[in-house]
């Protein structure tokens, strides 16, 4: 289809215009049809044949089979699935039609190509959904046009056009090639249709791409195979910010298989590329087994002395210290604790964490002869892959070409495209062969962009009738150059703030070279931790549970205002919402205060990220040797009024309820002489079967736009088990992840 | 040169017979079904049958697979029939579907034995990482898997697939036909 889209015609301007203004307004561009000119080319006697491309998005074939490009990258999250449902929901498309396709990396076709922060559900409800109302009114014209009758008197159904007087219809593909005609309707004004009239929104409906996948097609970028194609392996410094001194190469260069070795020098910004060797051979697994043979000196300067220990001692220097900036800050907080009846304290900490997902980072990439990086990219964000290889390689933008392939998982990982660039910079020594970058699983722990580390003190000030009257928090976080990452900084409106008259959360940094990277739920996914673990520490203080304290607090603000954020104008904290889900959550857990003692106990917690609202009730047990059984997880969510596909919708939430208990039972990146010590799977344990709950999931579908389910159920999870185990034992967990230890 | 039987055809890998069979299968023998994921045995992606018993791909070399019937995921059915892939789709115990190979070879060397296992049987079987945790589907599709083997239960038929190789190979754009290179 795409061949056809790009050709040039009269309507070129109309076109540009229709991109230009769709691109501003939500990331979108519908292209129009081919003009009557070149259409009339094509047409003739194979013209029956010739699949019709309506659209960038849609084409239709006389067969009456409907290809939709999916325009955001597979990482498992079910996106290739859901978003053409919304398109062909709008065609009024019979499903069984419906095949589907990656969409090409192509910005100037279809804005925005990511997946990550939970956007794609909350950036293209409407956008898709206008690019199918489009398409079906195309569609409606030209058989309106071929019947001569007005359109008025015809309705789209289950891939048909039928006129409502006498019942007659044609098929899509019966009228597609004269609706590839038809001007593009305004995609603003175009009708949408009523819920109630959903067909395909709201159905459970498989993963395009499962039928292949449990066949093992080549599906995913380390699947990619090419003519002639060659495989790398790359090792860089085991300490973060070491340079290259010196490397002898030879020993490598002789093992049988292996073809190059040779050095890339690289730069201090660890999402291009950094100092290493790469070594190319015939399969991969001698070209990373002859990294045993290489000889090289390292340089780690300062950093080399940098480790867990020194950070955690280096936190607790700068708890005794002011902090040097302010995150939140209201009313007299001093004041409120020089009057407190009782000041609860308590220091909490949580560890870097990697990402870990399946399918090892991996790239594939040719210098063509015309000059152009052709790339095959396992990438959440190619628009970031694509321009860190254009910086690196002094290319031009239209020099690097990016294909979208499926991921075996990513988890924020694959966000930042360290290991295209690399890919880029290994290919372009060896033009006109393809060479396919596969990291080693020890690579992917050792290379990682960690959520980062963080240490919080924090103290609670209640009045003579127990009320909490003030709070204060110094939080201890990680930056680069001085500058604290997005991922180890806190947004200044996280629960407590805003809540409370008297609070204040303030912070220090401890400067790093560790890489730090968007996780899953960044933020929110330590901070639930956090906050809701304290705050059932005040509950208990103040007689009661946390959820008592969780819906008084709510119920003592109003909705908060629209804000300004990632997707424009998005809806503010709404208490109400939060409430419900709560109130919701209790009920399903069968929640009945506080239970505590004999070691099996339920805990809760709740936690608003990526626009979602879910509170969840865990019940977990503890045996006398510390080993900690989660039992059930109740989980509710508001996510608003659809829930597109619930398949995807149910295995986002599960899956991130697994991780997040893995997470708090297991999970902990080290650092040791400025390298990361864990290596694989043996000592980063992440969830196998025997660690999975029962899970229950409900849903409230409140009346908002859809929002986006990959990462809001993780947050609360953590607390809500580390809650339960103080019900279940009286041990109170301030560390992640949990010490088996503390619990005998 | 270490030969095999795979996929019911005679292979002989003209390669170091220390090569483990997992890069073997993937790199020579163009069968990518078989997933790196760890190169140390933890994480099963690299799952294939021996002689129908479920062995991480990473830790065999060649010269020991000498002889061996290899079965890999690309050989477990003609047609994606075997009840443990119709279960996996049914159930949709798939997310990324990176780590589903080898938990569909060890789920069908488990019901090839036990065709009703019980939750702790599927845990003994099944030791496969799935960093997308799609574990409680998956148990519900291993023993889906068991009735369909013990033809207590039916799955229909998937959606026509309608795949053929072009479509196929048009998801991975590095395997599309060279005369679709115009673009």
């Amino acid at each position: 289809m795409s061949e056809q889209i790009e050709q040039r015609g009269p309507q070129l301007s109309r076109r540009g215009l229709l991109r230009a203004g769709v691109l501003a307004g939500g990331g979108l561009a519908l292209t129009a049809s081919l003009p009557m000119v070149a259409r009339a080319a094509v047409t003739g006697a194979g013209a029956a044949v010739q699949p019709a491309t309506l659209n960038a998005y849609v084409t239709i074939g006389a067969d009456n089979i409907i290809t939709i490009a999916a325009k955001n990258p597979e990482v498992g999250q079910g996106i290739k699935t859901m978003l053409p449902m919304l398109i062909a929901e709008e065609m009024d498309a019979d499903w069984d039609m419906v095949r589907i396709e990656q969409a090409e990396f192509n910005p100037a076709k279809y804005g925005m190509q990511l997946a990550g922060g939970s956007f794609s559900t909350p950036m293209n409800w409407i956008p898709m959904r206008q690019v199918g109302a489009a398409t079906r009114a195309m569609l409606v014209q030209a058989a309106a046009l071929r019947w001569g009758v007005p359109v008025a008197g015809l309705k789209a159904e289950k891939g048909k056009i039928v006129e409502i007087s006498s019942g007659r219809s044609l098929s899509f593909g019966d009228v597609a090639a004269d609706a590839a005609l038809v001007p593009v309707p305004d995609l603003a004004s175009v009708p949408l249709k009523a819920d109630k009239d959903f067909t395909i929104i709201g159905r459970s409906i498989a993963g395009i791409d499962s039928q292949r996948i449990v066949e093992g097609k080549p599906i995913f970028g380390v699947d990619t195979m090419l003519p002639g194609m060659r495989y790398a392996a790359f090792e860089r410094a085991p300490i973060f910010g070491a340079k290259l001194v010196s490397a002898n190469l030879d020993a490598a260069r002789a093992v049988p298989g292996v073809e190059d070795v040779f050095v890339l020098e690289g730069g201090d910004n660890p999402e291009l590329l950094v100092d290493g060797v790469a070594i190319i051979a015939k399969n991969w697994w001698i070209a990373n087994k002859a990294r045993e043979q290489l000889e090289i000196e390292w340089d780690g300067g300062q950093w080399a002395s940098h480790s867990t220990a020194g950070y955690d001692a280096k936190a607790q220097e700068l708890f005794g210290q002011a902090p040097t900036s302010d995150i939140a800050v209201s009313g007299d907080v001093d004041a409120a604790f020089a009057a407190a009846a009782k000041v609860v304290e308590a220091d909490y900490s949580y560890p870097f964490l990697a990402h870990v997902p399946m399918e090892p980072q991996n790239c594939t990439s040719l210098l063509r002869e015309d000059g152009v990086m052709e790339m095959w990219a396992p990438t959440q964000m190619p628009q970031a892959g694509h321009g860190g290889v254009c910086q690196q390689l002094g290319l031009a933008p239209e020099k690097v070409v990016v294909h979208i392939t499926r991921m075996g998982g990513g988890f924020g990982r694959r966000l930042t495209n360290d290991f295209m660039v690399q890919s880029a910079a290994i290919a372009a020594k060896k033009p006109g062969v393809p060479i396919q970058l596969i990291w080693s699983r020890q690579d992917d722990l050792r290379s990682d962009f960690y959520r980062p580390g963080g240490y919080h003190r924090l103290r609670a000030a209640l009045d003579e009738s127990g009320k909490l009257t003030g709070f204060d928090g110094h939080f201890v976080t990680f930056s680069t150059g001085g500058k604290v990452n997005f991922n180890a900084a806190m947004g200044g409106k996280e629960f407590p703030i805003h809540f409370l008259d008297n609070l204040r959360y303030r912070q220090s940094a401890i400067d790093t070279r560790v890489p730090m990277g968007s996780l899953r739920a960044p933020q929110s996914n330590a901070l639930s931790f956090v906050q809701q673990s304290f705050l059932d520490e005040v509950a208990r203080e103040q007689g009661r549970d946390l959820p008592a304290l969780m819906l008084e607090l709510l119920a003592s603000r109003d909705e908060f205002p629209e804000e300004n954020g990632f997707l424009g104008k998005q809806p503010g904290f709404s208490p109400k919402r939060a409430t419900a889900v709560i109130e919701k959550a209790l009920q399903m857990g069968g929640w009945e205060g506080r239970t505590d003692g004999n070691r099996r106990a339920k805990g809760f917690g709740f936690y608003f990220s990526h626009l979602g609202y879910f509170a969840e009730v865990v019940e977990a047990s503890v045996d006398a040797r510390g080993q900690v059984s989660v039992h059930n997880v109740w989980a509710a969510g508001d996510v608003g009024r659809h829930i597109i596909n619930p398949f995807g919708a149910m295995n986002q939430v599960e899956g991130a309820i697994i991780d997040g208990i893995g997470q708090a039972l297991a999970l902990a990146v080290q650092i040791e002489s400025g390298a990361v010590v864990q290596s694989n799977f043996h000592d980063y344990p992440i969830p196998r079967i025997p660690a999975t709950p029962q899970i229950e999931v409900e849903f409230i579908k409140s009346d908002n736009d859809p929002t986006g389910l990959g990462e809001p159920a993780l947050p609360p999870v953590i607390p809500a088990l580390t809650n339960a185990i103080f019900a279940a034992t009286g041990k109170r967990i301030r560390s992640l992840p949990i010490d088996k230890a503390q619990l005998v | 040169m270490p030969s095999m039987t795979v996929n019911e055809r005679p292979i002989r890998f003209d390669m170091d017979p220390e090569t483990p069979l997992l890069w073997a299968l993937r790199d020579a023998a163009n069968l990518t079904g078989t997933k790196y994921g760890c190169g140390n045995g933890d994480c099963g992606a690299c799952m294939v049958l021996v002689d129908g018993e479920a062995l991480r791909s990473c830790l065999i070399t060649i010269a020991e697979a000498e002889g061996r019937q290899i079965t890999t995921i690309e050989g477990l059915s003609r047609d994606r029939s075997h009840p443990v892939q119709q279960a996996m789709v049914a159930e949709q115990a798939i997310q990324c579907g990176f780590c589903t190979p080898g938990i569909v070879i060890a789920a069908a060397a488990l019901i090839a034995r036990n065709a009703d296992p019980s939750d702790a049987d599927i845990k003994q079987a099944i030791p496969n990482l799935c960093r997308c945790g799609v574990y409680p589907r998956l148990i519900a599709a291993v023993k889906r898997a068991g009735r369909v083997a013990r033809r207590v239960e039916r799955i229909s038929a998937a959606p026509a697939p309608g795949i053929d190789a072009r479509d196929a190979a048009a998801s991975v754009p590095a395997m599309r036909p060279a005369d679709e290179d115009s673009r």
